[in-house]
């Protein structure tokens, strides 16, 4: 059970009642607030003696429920490397008439897009939000209308309204002039938009919107039965299939108590580190585009679509999905698959290795990537940035050693050596990539060497048990996601959220274009590689 | 400099030669479910995407039926107690110039498989349009990406055709970065609401004549995502499509197969039909 001292630290700085439980994973702790009032002063205890990081926000419609309420709970995790795989909730309960709570974003600015987020799709006003502008929803949304309250009726289209243009911060001044670009990028990319302020080629400001790709995911999945929801998780995101896949898994075998098989944990963590390395390389090489060093861009192109070949052998499709499932794993590894993956593996760290001798060796490369796009250490733990960013920026975080899954969450783990270098410019993100790739592929092996037989899938009978919570936390290529589920009495998906790294580190590539050139941007954007469709949802 | 050109060389060619050679995908991997006419075929709930229905017909008979362009291609109609009904074919060139032609239906105790064709006007249509794209645009394309909402698997795909392996630009076919300069677009995802105006908008930049090719489950037909209010379900519910690409993703040379239908050099993939 959690410490005492905590929910003490709690009580202390509350005027209303403080209600603290067990849960949702018997390491969790959940504390309910009495008053929405007090949410500040134990945020304040959490993020200040306690090192806690804001790990996601979650608002749901309970107005169903016998309390009549809206609900917030906002998770926070351990922040100390070798700190217990723990999470704490500070639960709040929202008037669904006059929903208000305070804004936690001056204090916390992780909170900012969260709170904004819930703002859009459930009505729920964060008093004090220094930016409340709209984030999900775009061109005339109607007023009033909260697309995750229970109450609305998600699967009709709302039809597009003339709307003015994106409220951004306008600079005035000589010299001064704005560069919109986006959403449809000249290139293949994901939608997005950048509204660059600058003075020449320095940048003074970049506002980015995003939510383009914002589906209705959420609401999508909400009423299916977990079983058939997994496939929407899966299809969130195309490189995280894996490892969103994967989140929803763990959180729904949590809320069914059941554990996949050893064998099958062992494959998960395989895939995971697959598509790290797919990952990895594909995104080296499209840095090496960035710096106009084609041969890097192409050698990263071809080591990345060997590697997905490779994905199509094992898992019949080149983004590893139909791979994973509720309970396990849907297909084995046989040993001539094993052959296929160590004689690719092999060839693939060579390529690798020779690749960053080539970009090491290149000053014109290094020159762009040295000092360009610096995101300061503060910044990347202010934002709570996760990932490849993060670790870039001297922040000791890795969720697959501080929220073990897959074959980490196994009795014996294998050791895992989490890479951090301290420049946090481009060429520290790309170093932290070719040293996690390394890493990746040695996992691999060491997965494959404790591979025995054993069954793949545990059965997860329907329907699963009612009013149930299931938390899990993986670490995707991108980096650290939490995915929060819960079922409804009738055990279907009653709400489901995904934070993904993206989310939090989206605002840190803002902060890091600021210093440097407009030309530049397209290089920064790279370095941190995000998806688009996983912020989105 | 020299070191890097060497080593260029010691890699030597690693490009495809399809559509030239066929492609054949590995064992696993998960082309067009095949339906087996027969008692055991799975109720539609099955499928996750919707992309199953059943009807019965006058003599009450039962008829299932598979829509490619919803399917997503997870296997999990093929999986037990309906392994013996369906089973993952290895088919992946099905890209098709009609929705229709991408539904399949078969009868559950019946071996025929009833005609689910276009009407002939609708063959008589696309095939004007095939020769008249191929009469302005010759046999070289340039195209536009057009991100609609797509979860990032399609993209990726496409960014994959102008990898060393599948190098389109060997077939005449380039992504270019204006609307302005493309014969056509290729969209990926099922149009978002915040997508909208932007979609309508670059596609109609793209000079006439154009063809507008939907990659993928949600292009195609809104897939997993399907309509909701934030999604409009599909490429065609906002512009006229010309070629389905089905797939979840579909892989590249599904890819090259569908934008090679789009200029007809390649004939599309047309149903089983009784004789």
């Amino acid at each position: 059970m959690a410490d005492l001292t905590l929910i003490d630290a709690l009580r202390a700085v509350a005027n209303g009642s403080v209600d603290a439980d067990v849960g949702p994973r018997p390491s969790d702790v959940t504390v309910h607030l009495g008053r929405t009032g007090d949410l500040p002063a134990a945020v304040a205890v959490l993020i200040g003696p306690h090192s806690m990081a804001l790990a996601t926000v979650v608002a749901t419609d309970e107005t169903a429920m016998p309390d009549g309420d809206l609900k917030v709970r906002y998770v926070f995790e351990s922040t100390v490397p070798g700190a217990p795989d723990q999470f704490v909730t500070l639960l709040i309960s929202v008037d669904a008439v006059h929903p208000e709570v305070p804004s936690l974003t001056t204090m916390v600015p992780a909170a900012n897009w969260h709170e904004r987020e819930m703002q859009d799709l459930f009505g729920i006003v964060p008093v004090g939000h220094p930016d409340p502008r709209p984030l999900v929803v775009h061109d005339g949304w109607p007023q009033g209308v909260f697309p995750l309250r229970k109450a609305f009726d998600g699967s009709r289209r709302v039809p597009v309204e003339p709307a003015e243009e994106f409220p951004h911060l306008i600079a005035e001044g000589e010299g001064v002039f704005e560069i919109p670009v986006g959403p449809i990028h000249a290139g293949i990319i994901e939608p997005g938009h950048f509204r660059f302020t600058s003075v020449g080629e320095t940048v003074l400001h970049l506002d980015a919107r995003l939510f383009y790709t914002h589906r209705g995911l959420e609401k999508r999945m909400e009423g299916l039965s977990p079983l058939d929801a997994f496939y929407v998780a899966e299809r969130i995101c195309g490189v995280c299939s894996v490892a969103h896949g994967l989140g929803y898994c763990e959180a729904l075998e949590q809320i069914a108590s059941v554990d996949a098989p050893p064998r099958a944990r062992l494959i998960r963590s395989i895939a995971l580190e697959l598509e790290r390395l797919y990952n990895h390389i594909g995104d080296v090489g499209n840095v090496c585009a960035g710096a106009s060093f084609h041969y890097g861009s192409a050698t990263g192109m071809r080591l990345k679509e060997r590697l997905q070949q490779m994905n199509e052998r094992l898992a019949g499709n080149r983004f590893l999905r139909g791979l994973v499932v509720p309970g396990g794993v849907r297909l084995d590894l046989s040993d001539d698959l094993l052959a296929v993956l160590a004689a690719t593996l092999k060839d693939t760290l060579a390529g690798l290795n020779g690749l960053m001798r080539h970009i090491e060796t290149n000053p014109s490369v290094v020159d762009r990537l040295d000092d360009t796009g610096v995101l300061q250490h503060q910044v990347a733990v202010d934002l709570a940035v996760a990932g490849v960013a993060a670790r870039a920026s001297g922040v000791d975080r890795d969720a697959r050693r501080d929220h073990p899954h897959g074959a980490f969450a196994s009795p014996e783990p294998p050791a895992l050596h989490v890479v951090t270098v301290s420049e946090g410019d481009a060429m520290a993100r790309m170093t932290v990539r070719a040293l996690e790739a390394r890493e990746s592929i040695r996992l691999v092996g060491e997965f494959v060497r404790r591979l025995k037989p054993g069954p793949l899938q545990v059965a997860l009978a329907e329907p699963l048990p009612g009013g149930r919570i299931g938390i899990a936390t993986i670490e995707s290529a991108r980096g650290e996601a939490v995915h929060w589920l819960r079922t409804d009495a009738g055990g279907r998906v009653d709400r489901y959220h995904l934070r993904s790294p993206s989310y939090h580190n989206w605002p840190a590539v803002a902060l890091a274009a600021e210093s440097a050139i407009v030309p530049d941007f397209p290089l920064v954007n790279k370095s941190f590689e995000l998806c688009y469709s996983c912020t989105d949802r | 400099m020299l070191r890097v050109i060497m080593n260029a060389l010691r890699t030597g060619v690693v490009t495809t030669r399809y559509p030239a050679e066929l492609s054949v995908p590995p064992d696993r991997f998960r082309g067009a479910p095949v339906l087996r006419p027969g008692s055991s075929l799975p109720p539609p709930a099955v499928c996750p995407a919707g992309a199953l229905s059943e009807r019965h017909d006058a003599g009450r008979r039962r008829h299932v039926a598979l829509d490619l362009a919803r399917c997503v291609f997870c296997g999990r109609c093929a999986e037990d107690p309906w392994s013996g009904a369906v089973a993952m074919g290895r088919d992946f060139e099905l890209a098709a110039r009609c929705r229709d032609d991408l539904r399949i239906e078969v009868a559950a105790d019946d071996v025929t498989v009833p005609a689910a064709g276009p009407a002939p006007d609708a063959d008589v249509e696309a095939a004007r349009a095939s020769s008249e794209i191929h009469r302005v645009l010759g046999r070289s394309l340039h195209l536009r990406h057009l991100d609609a909402g797509s979860c990032n698997a399609c993209d990726w795909e496409l960014t994959a055709l102008l990898n060393p392996v599948y190098d389109v630009r060997r077939l005449g076919i380039d992504f270019v970065a204006s609307p302005r300069h493309a014969d056509g677009v290729v969209v990926t995802g099922p149009v978002t609401r915040n997508l909208e105006t932007a979609v309508r908008r670059t596609v109609e930049a793209i000079p006439d004549p154009r063809v507008v090719i939907a990659v993928g489950a949600c292009a195609a037909s809104g897939g997993i995502v399907g309509e909701g209010y934030a999604s409009a379900g599909g490429v065609d519910r906002v512009l006229p499509v010309d070629v389905y690409i089905p797939g979840c993703p579909p892989r590249p040379e599904a890819i090259i197969f569908g934008i090679l239908v789009a200029v007809g050099r390649l004939d599309a993939r047309r149903p089983p039909r009784e004789g």
